[in-house]
């Protein structure tokens, strides 16, 4: 006699004491702290924050212990707590023109006020596997303090000149895509508040296409800017806004060819990337991104990829990403069953006509 | 003579500096047969696409028996595109579903209209093919396996099933063959005639305009430089560039 | 009320219910209409329910008895998930027996036994969008809907016919709701489907990843798309179920050995269970 299978709570409860054993790994080794990962898996850490969409090293840190270093998984982790998390407000825009840099690069001077700072990059390392790491501390590096009032942007140096095209100040509020849905055509603060939480992985591949002729580009780092910038909050208690603290973040302007059309000149324009923490990869990909994103408005024809904003727009995020893909595990029999059915129906229709 | 069934006043559109059209105004009679030549970037396309509702003019407006196409609103708009106009495209990919059988492509606009009844519909798209010379054994075959000159034709069917009262057609027979030109517009001759047809007929082709239009209209860089009785203008032209045109098909 | 420490009653802030039920109001009064809502992250996975759960989670009160199924059955490990993770956040009580409950979330299924009013009926749905697969940009298919311009979804039941001599849409058959929209029933089977016409029960639907909320009133006309000449046909394994012996029943295929030998059960497994019961209390 046939009994259906039962015991689904169970397998359960199994399974996720299984995960728990794995995740611990090797009982002799110890544990890894969340603070080792955030302060030495710095960059793991960034990038979960950026996707996670949450500024927290603590938080992203735990997630990604919790998430045996899957860094989807801990984003969506860090995603599904900041969801519950009260509101207090919005902050005033982050001024990253006075950011405290670590980092600041542009490819379109040699020199430029300000100077060009390397900072903690991997840039001309030799990536020669280091067999021997982790014998003894490091000395402490030399380094130059920036000042951030003598290190204008780049951009804004051209569009002094009228070279580059000025954004349009506005002060309408931007749509809050953690709290509503994407609106479709989106205005540019809904595209980039998209792209700064998605997938590293996905701005990589679009952006690299632009720069192979899918999406006509020519694009320049204006500048590429890393550091830490300070948030401020408006309160009805202060009459000014106060300071409530640094948050680490990469910004990059990239600097693009236009030829003109019949209602602007030729000047140049630009794409933005802005990412929570250090991540100069996830924000010159987004940069990419952004500026072909921005073909209407310079009367480009759409025809790359990356120039499809509901492509871009409604795949970049890897949280539903990964939900949905990996819901294909989920049982799918009873429509597999009626499929079956229509199949063995259809075939037979076919056989009798034969 | 009877109320005008479409008319224009006054278009002018400009893409930047360029005009692509400018003050122009024509009146369409039922049953008529009106071209519009001109060489290439002379605006016919863009007068075609802004008499359909496709684009908006900058200034001017188009009338369809007497009511402004602007004010309908989109849904009207489409709704008249799916029944009682037309639509034939240059390119009869951009006209016909490339994933749905010949059948499917003929049998859509009555899909729209309502009609679900499978037989009808089947009934109806082989009637069709049969005017457009199509063999209706080919019903239920994709129209990517069709020559041009099929497709142009499939597109055709396709577009008159619904019987509309009028039809756009963008160079019907522009990129076919000389010889499948012919056999076409001959067809298109026929259905015309058979149908009582109101068709604005955009081609650079003055033998085209000669077989087909009633009158005929003359574009040179977004104006209408001369309009009249096709055989008044092909004979006698009046402007300089009307004369040229004229002359380069008799001197080809 | 109970829940958990720390988390709102159901999970949601207060906030998002609201929101939630502003978009409910929205969905019941256009029956068949997509609303936009502002879909949250949930502690599950997106394609896994987190559409239905948080209209579930917008609905439920401490009185409310609910239960869960995912292909029929109860006891499938998603549906067991969800189960507990209600009971957890909600303290409801939960239950297998559809005439029980008074919210059924499911996904794939409507349930065997007729649904009355008052009970609300809960679908979990992994893309709203009827005409996504003709039409993949959300702008265009807007327009379509707004225009009631559904030729193109007629054509792609035309070319079945032609192609297999019958509709072949298996499950998640296109209907048309209250004769404006065009609706998603969700994947169900196309045996499933008449069931939701003119359904005593309040029908509504969650898309979480895709941000859409949609709702059938109680007694609304809900018609799967057909021809007259080739009427649509609800489908399932031409057997009886070989546990209750129901001939009326959807039923799941089962393999039993490698060599060929199947058994056919009803995929709901509490209608399966009441119908044994009685069966057995009979004899």
């Amino acid at each position: 006699m046939y009994v259906a299978v039962k015991g689904g709570e169970r397998a359960i409860a199994n399974a996720h004491a299984w995960l728990e054993e794995a995740r611990r790994g090797d009982p002799a080794l110890p544990r890894i702290a969340p603070e080792q990962i955030a302060g030495q898996l710095t960059l793991a850490v960034d990038r979960v924050m950026a996707e996670g969409s949450c500024c927290d090293r603590e938080l992203a840190a735990i997630a990604i212990a919790q998430a045996r270093g899957d860094l989807i998984e801990a984003a969506f982790l860090l995603r599904a707590y900041r969801t519950t998390l009260p509101r207090f407000g919005y902050s005033r825009p982050l001024e990253t023109a006075a950011m405290r840099l670590i980092r600041r690069v542009s490819a379109t001077y040699k020199d430029l006020p300000g100077g060009q700072i390397l900072g903690p990059t991997f840039d001309y390392t030799h990536r020669l596997l280091d067999l021997a790491a982790a014998a003894g501390d490091p000395p402490p590096a030399p380094r130059a303090p920036a000042d951030p009032a003598a290190a204008p942007r780049v951009t804004e140096l051209l569009a002094r000149e009228g070279l580059m095209a000025r954004e349009e100040a506005s002060d309408a509020e931007p749509p809050d895509l953690t709290r509503q849905p994407l609106p479709i055509p989106a205005p540019r603060p809904a595209r980039l508040q998209n792209l700064a939480r998605g997938d590293e992985g996905f701005l990589l591949a679009l952006g690299y296409s632009t720069q192979r002729g899918y999406g006509n580009s020519h694009p320049f780092v204006g500048e590429l800017r890393i550091g830490w910038a300070s948030v401020e909050v408006e309160t009805p208690e202060f009459p000014f806004p106060v300071d409530i603290g640094e948050i680490p973040l990469a910004e990059c302007q990239m600097v693009n060819q236009f030829h003109g059309s019949a209602g602007a000149p030729p000047q140049f324009t630009r794409g933005y990337g802005l990412s929570f923490g250090h991540g100069e990869r996830r924000a010159m990909a987004m940069a990419l991104v952004d500026r072909a994103l921005r073909a209407d408005e310079y009367g480009e024809e759409r025809a790359a990829p990356a120039q499809q904003e509901e492509f871009v727009l409604l795949h970049s995020d890897n949280v539903e990403a990964t939900g949905f893909v990996e819901h294909l595990k989920l049982p799918h029999y009873v429509d597999f069953q009626s499929e079956l059915e229509n199949l063995r129906a259809i075939r037979a229709l076919k056989e009798a006509a034969e | 003579m009877s109320a005008p069934l479409l008319s224009a006043e006054g278009l002018t559109l400009r893409f930047g500096r360029v005009p692509a059209l400018l003050g122009v105004s024509l009146d369409l009679f039922p049953g008529e047969v009106l071209a519009i030549v001109g060489e290439s970037g002379s605006g016919k396309t863009t007068l075609l696409r802004v008499l359909s509702g496709q684009a908006a003019p900058q200034e001017g407006r188009v009338l369809y028996r007497g009511q402004d196409i602007a004010a309908m609103g989109e849904a009207a708009l489409r709704r008249l595109l799916r029944s009682e106009w037309g639509y034939v495209h240059q390119n009869p990919r951009d006209g016909l579903r490339m994933s749905v059988s010949a059948g499917g492509n003929v049998g859509e606009r009555l899909m729209a209209a309502g009609v679900r009844h499978y037989g009808r519909i089947r009934a109806a798209a082989r009637e069709w093919l049969a005017r457009v010379e199509i063999d209706p054994a080919r019903m239920d075959d994709l129209p990517g396996t069709f020559s041009g000159g099929m497709q142009q034709r499939l597109q055709i069917a396709r577009t008159l099933v619904t019987h509309p009262a009028l039809v756009f057609m963008d160079e019907p027979t522009g990129g076919l063959d000389v010889s499948v030109q012919a056999r076409l517009l001959d067809l298109i001759r026929g259905l015309v005639a058979d149908l009582g047809l109101s068709v604005l007929l955009v081609t650079h082709d003055i033998a085209a305009a000669r077989l087909l239009a009633g009158r005929i209209l003359v574009m040179r860089r977004g104006e209408v430089v001369e309009q009249g009785l096709t055989e008044r203008v092909l004979e006698d032209p009046q402007h300089p560039y009307t004369q040229l045109l004229v002359s380069s098909v008799l001197a080809a | 009320m109970s829940g958990v420490p720390g988390f709102s009653y159901a999970y949601l802030d207060e906030g998002t219910k609201r929101m939630l039920r502003r978009t409910l109001l929205k969905a019941v009064a256009i029956p068949g209409y997509q609303v936009p809502f502002g879909a949250r992250e949930m502690p599950l996975p997106y394609g896994w329910g987190t559409g239905g759960i948080q209209v579930t989670a917008a609905i439920i009160g401490p009185s409310d008895v609910l239960k869960v199924i995912d292909q029929g059955s109860d006891d499938t490990t998603n549906a067991v998930s969800i189960r507990r993770f209600f009971r957890r956040v909600a303290g409801v009580a939960t239950t297998e027996r559809t005439t029980e409950a008074t919210i059924i979330q499911t996904r794939h299924r409507i349930p065997e036994t007729p649904l009355r009013e008052g009970q609300i009926l809960v679908y979990q749905v992994p893309m709203p969008e009827p005409l996504f697969r003709l039409e993949p940009r959300l702008a265009e298919t807007r327009r379509l809907h707004a225009l009631a311009d559904y030729g193109l979804m007629q054509v792609r039941l035309y070319e079945d016919i032609v192609r297999h001599g019958a509709i072949a849409t298996a499950y998640n058959h296109p209907v048309m709701v209250d004769g404006r929209y065009l609706m998603s029933p969700s994947p169900i089977p196309a045996f499933d489907n008449p069931k939701m016409h003119r359904m005593p029960a309040l029908q509504l639907f969650g898309a979480g990843r895709e941000k859409r909320i949609y709702a059938v009133p109680p007694y609304t006309d809900v018609v799967s798309l057909d021809f007259e000449d080739h009427p649509f046909r609800p489908i399932r394994a031409p057997h009886a179920c070989a546990l209750c012996g129901a001939a009326d029943s959807y039923l799941d295929e089962v393999l039993t050995d490698d060599s060929g030998g199947r058994i056919f059960v009803c995929s709901d497994t509490d209608y399966c269970a009441t119908r044994q019961a009685a069966r057995q209390a009979a004899e």
